[in-house]
């Protein structure tokens, strides 16, 4: 009896699981480009995320076939919680079973850590625009990956050296008290001690945490110019909410955001977030291009506009569909990402552009400031553009990252 | 300038005001526990998700019905309180004779529905509740927003009341004789099953009270309360069952000690409650101010 | 908590046990063809987990509410000690399952000192404390984990970088893990266990010690699930977070719960159908939680002896049933 309720579980389970065997390797594997994006549906990330990133997959894919005859592409999403595990248990059945040739997207570095290497164990294409860490163009660097949107190198070290030259010469760090938190804040005070700025003290709070009064109060009496905020999501939310009731942006203090999305501001609310300085690869309202993807983009997802990460799915997308349409093939993961090196990227959200041999993308940021409530003009109307950071400075030199691919 | 371990004594009186503060939620959270837990033998493993919830309705009073944080105060913990009582006819009452872990079981059980509900609902990156008092006071040794004062004062009287009630009225004593023997106080004629169901409905009310609380501090998130659930429980252990007022007094007090490893070694402050709760195991199983059973 | 199957501990009960056990084994062995073998090996890891946890609530009445922290230390021990230290996969497993022995016994001894509800909550809250060690320890890779844990040959011949060659590993280690089980289950130490749960007090009045045997029970649960998931960990070629949190502590206690507490089949069973459950419901999001905590509910409210335990039951109804017939035939005759 029990056996049989067991295996009544598994051939249910195996009915998912059909076709493992098998899998055609022809040119354009079963004439069907298959993109699979694979993010946070549901959690923390599923606003900058989510739905968003497939609607601009969908939209590149759109796009793609307008400008020119297409093959039969097809769009498919999935959830990966967060979670490494599911994320990888997804990306091997997509591959193993579902026939995707493509993954894009993925937010949450340790998911993007599971996908990368499957990625590369099965010669696929990876290509990131929700994930910070900077590992996966360095020591966890593959063929068959492009780092499309930001990194955590990039953001710390814009924000930090644009703040230092903004006269910010003080910090004091808020860090989370883990692996990333870590790497953020040394990537920052690296950038800010060679700009001749100082830091003048750190407190590490536990992760996750829902107080934070106590570190801000400690930072507050470090008299720093600047507070760098090295955590992320609901941390970072918290921390800003808290110091705007303490009173530590109108103290005269400034708040450095290190990973922060337009998504955030949006659920702080301008009052509470103004003055906030972070970097960002792309903001809706800096072109007419740009605008009307936003609008098209608010229209389709409940009035909300799109984030970078989205905007670099839509980018990523489009220069994927241009290599494998230019090699007449997606078979091999491995050429088509070297296609797309090869090829310099230019699409209507992220301008020109080139990927690196360690598989980063490159592009100008920039330094932008969150406006006060009063200088906002419309819905989603947030950031005021305070620098920009040339493509050739943004991102952490090649040779610095220890990229095996590098020689 | 005298300094404590490098920590000048005006910060110091100021990071015990905010341990203090924190004190406010573990006291109100634990005072809510150890009701139903006196009534009832059951451990609310929904607290956590009844604290969210009390936080949700205030938001969703604002956004929908446009009552402001004041009326929030009194609705939500009645709203959630009334979504307790349904839960303790339709379900928990079910399992009194049996083994007091399937309460906790259940109560876990359930915890999973609403969180997920919540989620599938309202994601989980957050949602603003806008500070009611803002502003706040410069005490010298530090600057105290006005609303953290009002949680510390507003916490401080409920913890009390509740405390008066129960053990100083008669309502009170009919409480704590049923715990003891609740055939013999049905016997005298009190509704036994009603009161247990109103006791579980005031301990959920005291959840969405601090829930309510929370909501201008902290983002309105559904994850909020199932991360709380667990300290809270360390703190409940370290205190004891044993006493209305001692669930109250390690509450603040547990605030105040984590306030300060905050500052002497911020690392540790995430598990300074569950060393505390070793600790006391060790030399004293059945919790401070527990009596030994 | 009361075990809804008093099953005999004489040679007919044996007998029937070791009878399903090798069907269960025969089945296992020929279910790859049938089914994806990672999903197996999933359900393996989980039905040792869900095992080694009935072993405390079923036999010895104790509810942790941390299993976790050994399930999810064991996988961090055996991940870090094969990838960084170079181990062989046999000597990572063994080291997983060592450190998971070693916290079983230091958190062992603090929890037995509460029991009931006490136990649960402290066993919760030390828990929580291996977690946020595990999230701050450099060692553990914080929110990204350990990743790409090679897999390296067992004893240095057999190759099993293939899936199918690691299930049978995997079986392997899962049915001597079983086996453990079993035998301690139905030797003198699992009879005093019993008694201890049936009532504690008249088990001191006998002359045991009854914390010595409660702490033995718990440090061998605690290694069995470390066992467990340090064999998961080489299975997903990762050890993450998700594996010491209380979700997941709170993920066993469903098994075992919905495959009957007790009963010396239900934990796999229950394993099974959560694991598949979860397998089918990836796509849905938050509503996995609630359809779990729906099942906690229901298996509650509605048949706490579980799937199997319901079974047991029913089947000794009809026996009882049929003997009653039996009797009755010849007297009316």
């Amino acid at each position: 009896m029990k056996t049989k309720s067991m295996l009544l579980g598994g051939l249910a389970a195996a009915a998912l699981c059909v076709g493992t065997t098998g899998h055609a390797s022809a040119q354009m594997s079963d004439g069907v480009i298959k993109i699979g994006v694979l993010n946070d549906q549901s959690g923390t990330y599923a606003d900058l995320s989510g739905q968003g990133s497939v609607f601009a997959a969908r939209k590149a894919v759109e796009d793609f076939c307008k400008a020119q005859k297409c093959e039969k592409i097809e769009v498919v999403f999935g959830d990966h919680q967060n979670k490494p595990d599911i994320g990888a248990g997804v990306a091997r059945r997509w591959y193993d079973v579902e026939q995707v040739d493509m993954i894009v997207d993925t937010p949450t570095s340790s998911v993007a850590f599971a996908v990368n290497q499957i990625t590369r164990e099965k010669n696929k294409v990876f290509l990131n625009s929700g994930a910070g860490a900077s590992d996966l163009t360095g020591s966890a660097c593959s063929p068959n990956l492009v780092h499309w949107t930001y990194d955590t190198w990039a953001l710390a070290h814009g924000t930090g050296s644009a703040i230092v030259k903004q006269g910010g010469k003080s910090w004091y760090f808020l860090t989370a008290d883990y692996a990333f938190g870590h790497a953020l804040e040394r990537d920052t005070a690296a950038v800010v001690e060679k700009m001749g700025g100082k830091v003048v003290g750190k407190v590490r709070h536990p992760f996750p945490a829902q107080d934070f009064s106590s570190f801000l109060l400690q930072a507050q009496a470090s008299k720093a110019q600047v507070i760098g905020l090295a955590n992320a999501g609901a941390d970072t939310i918290n921390s800003i909410k808290q110091a705007s009731e303490f009173g530590i942006v109108q103290g005269g203090q400034k708040l450095a955001g290190l990973l922060v999305f337009i998504t955030d501001v949006h659920a702080l609310g301008l009052k509470t977030a103004q003055g906030l300085t972070f970097t960002e690869a792309w903001y809706w309202d800096t072109s007419d291009a740009n605008r009307a993807f936003a609008k098209e983009f608010a229209a389709a997802n409940k009035g909300n506009y799109p984030t970078m990460v989205q905007a670099g799915v839509y980018s990523a997308v489009m220069h994927y569909l241009k290599a494998v349409h230019a090699l007449g093939s997606d078979a091999d993961g491995a050429k088509v990402v070297a296609k797309m090196k090869e090829m310099p990227t230019d699409d209507k959200l992220f301008g020109k552009g080139t990927i690196r041999a360690d598989g980063r993308k490159i592009h100008d940021l920039m330094l932008v400031e969150v406006k006060k409530p009063e200088e906002s003009k419309g819905p989603w109307d947030y950031h005021k553009v305070v620098a920009t950071i040339p493509a050739a400075e943004a991102f952490r030199p090649l040779a610095e990252g220890g990229c095996a691919l590098v020689k | 300038m005298f300094e404590l371990l490098g920590v000048p004594p005006q910060a110091l009186l100021g990071q015990l005001l905010l341990g203090l503060i924190n004190g406010a939620f573990y006291a109100l959270l634990s005072l809510g526990l150890a009701v139903i837990f006196g009534l009832m033998n059951v451990i609310n493993f929904t607290h956590g998700a009844q604290y969210m919830m009390g936080a949700f309705v205030a938001w969703m009073l604002l956004q929908y019905a446009g009552i402001p944080y004041w009326g929030a105060l009194v609705l939500s913990p009645l709203i959630v309180g009334a979504t307790g009582i349904v839960i303790e006819r339709l379900l928990i009452s079910r399992l009194y004779h049996l083994d007091h872990l399937y309460g906790l079981l259940l109560t876990f059980g359930l915890a999973l529905i609403v969180e997920g509900l919540f989620r599938q609902q309202y994601g989980s990156s957050g949602l603003p509740y806008t500070n009611p008092i803002p502003g706040g006071q410069n005490l010298g040794f530090m600057f105290l927003p006005w609303y953290r004062g009002w949680v510390v004062a507003f916490s401080l009287a409920v913890c009390l009341v509740t405390w008066f009630t129960i053990e100083r009225t008669k309502l009170g004593a009919y409480l704590r004789a049923a715990t003891e023997r609740p055939d013999l106080v049905q016997a005298f004629g009190v509704n036994v099953p009603r009161m247990i169901t109103l006791t579980y409905g005031v301990g959920v009310g005291l959840a969405a009270l601090a829930g309510v609380l929370a909501a201008p501090i902290y983002t309105v998130n559904p994850t909020m309360g199932s991360n709380l659930i667990i300290v809270v429980f360390a703190v409940v252990v370290i205190g004891g069952m044993g006493s209305i007022a001692g669930s109250i007094v390690t509450g603040f007090g547990l605030g105040v000690v984590e306030g300060l490893t905050k500052v002497f070694w911020p690392e540790a402050s995430a598990t300074v409650i569950f060393v505390i709760m070793a600790i006391v195991l060790m030399v004293r199983p059945q919790g401070l101010f527990g009596t030994p059973r | 908590m009361t075990s809804t199957s008093r099953r005999a501990s004489g040679g007919a009960g044996r007998n029937v046990d070791l009878i399903v056990f090798a069907v269960l084994v025969a089945a296992l062995l020929v279910a790859p063809l049938a089914v994806y073998p990672v999903l197996l090996m999933k359900v393996l890891c989980f039905a040792l987990f869900a095992c080694a946890f009935n072993l405390l609530i079923g036999y010895g009445g104790l509810l942790s509410f941390g299993h976790a922290m050994f399930f999810g230390f064991a996988a961090y021990v055996s991940g870090y000690t094969v990838k960084t230290w170079g181990f062989s996969t046999e000597l990572g497993i063994l080291a997983g399952t060592a450190v998971a022995a070693a916290l079983g016994l230091v958190a062992g001894v603090i929890a037995i000192r509460r029991q009931g509800i006490y136990f649960a909550m402290v066993t919760l809250a030390l828990a929580q404390m291996v977690f946020f060690f595990c999230l701050q320890a450099p060692f553990t890779g914080g929110e990204d984990g350990i990743q790409a844990i090679p897999r390296r040959p067992l004893f240095g011949l057999v190759d099993i970088s293939g899936d199918l060659s690691l299930y049978y590993v995997v079986l392997a280690i899962f049915a001597a893990g079983f086996l453990i089980i079993w035998r301690t289950i139905h030797s003198p130490f699992g009879q005093v266990l019993k008694a201890i749960r049936e009532n504690e007090a008249r088990a001191v009045s006998l002359g045991y010690a009854v914390d010595r045997f409660k702490l033995i029970a718990f440090v061998l649960s605690a290694t069995l699930a470390g066992l467990a998931g340090a064999t998961k960990a080489l299975v997903f070629q990762l050890a993450s977070l998700t594996d010491v949190t209380w979700q997941m502590s709170g993920e066993v206690v469903l098994m075992t719960l919905v495959g009957g507490m007790g009963t010396v089949f239900g934990p796999i069973v229950g394993a099974a159908v959560i694991v598949v459950m979860q397998n089918t419901f990836t796509g849905f999001g938050e509503w996995v939680l609630v359809a779990q905590g729906c099942i906690f509910v229901l298996t509650v409210l509605l048949f706490r002896r579980g799937i199997v335990g319901e079974i047991v039951a029913i089947a000794r109804r009809r026996a009882a049933a049929g003997e009653a017939v039996g009797r009755e035939a010849p007297a009316g005759g």
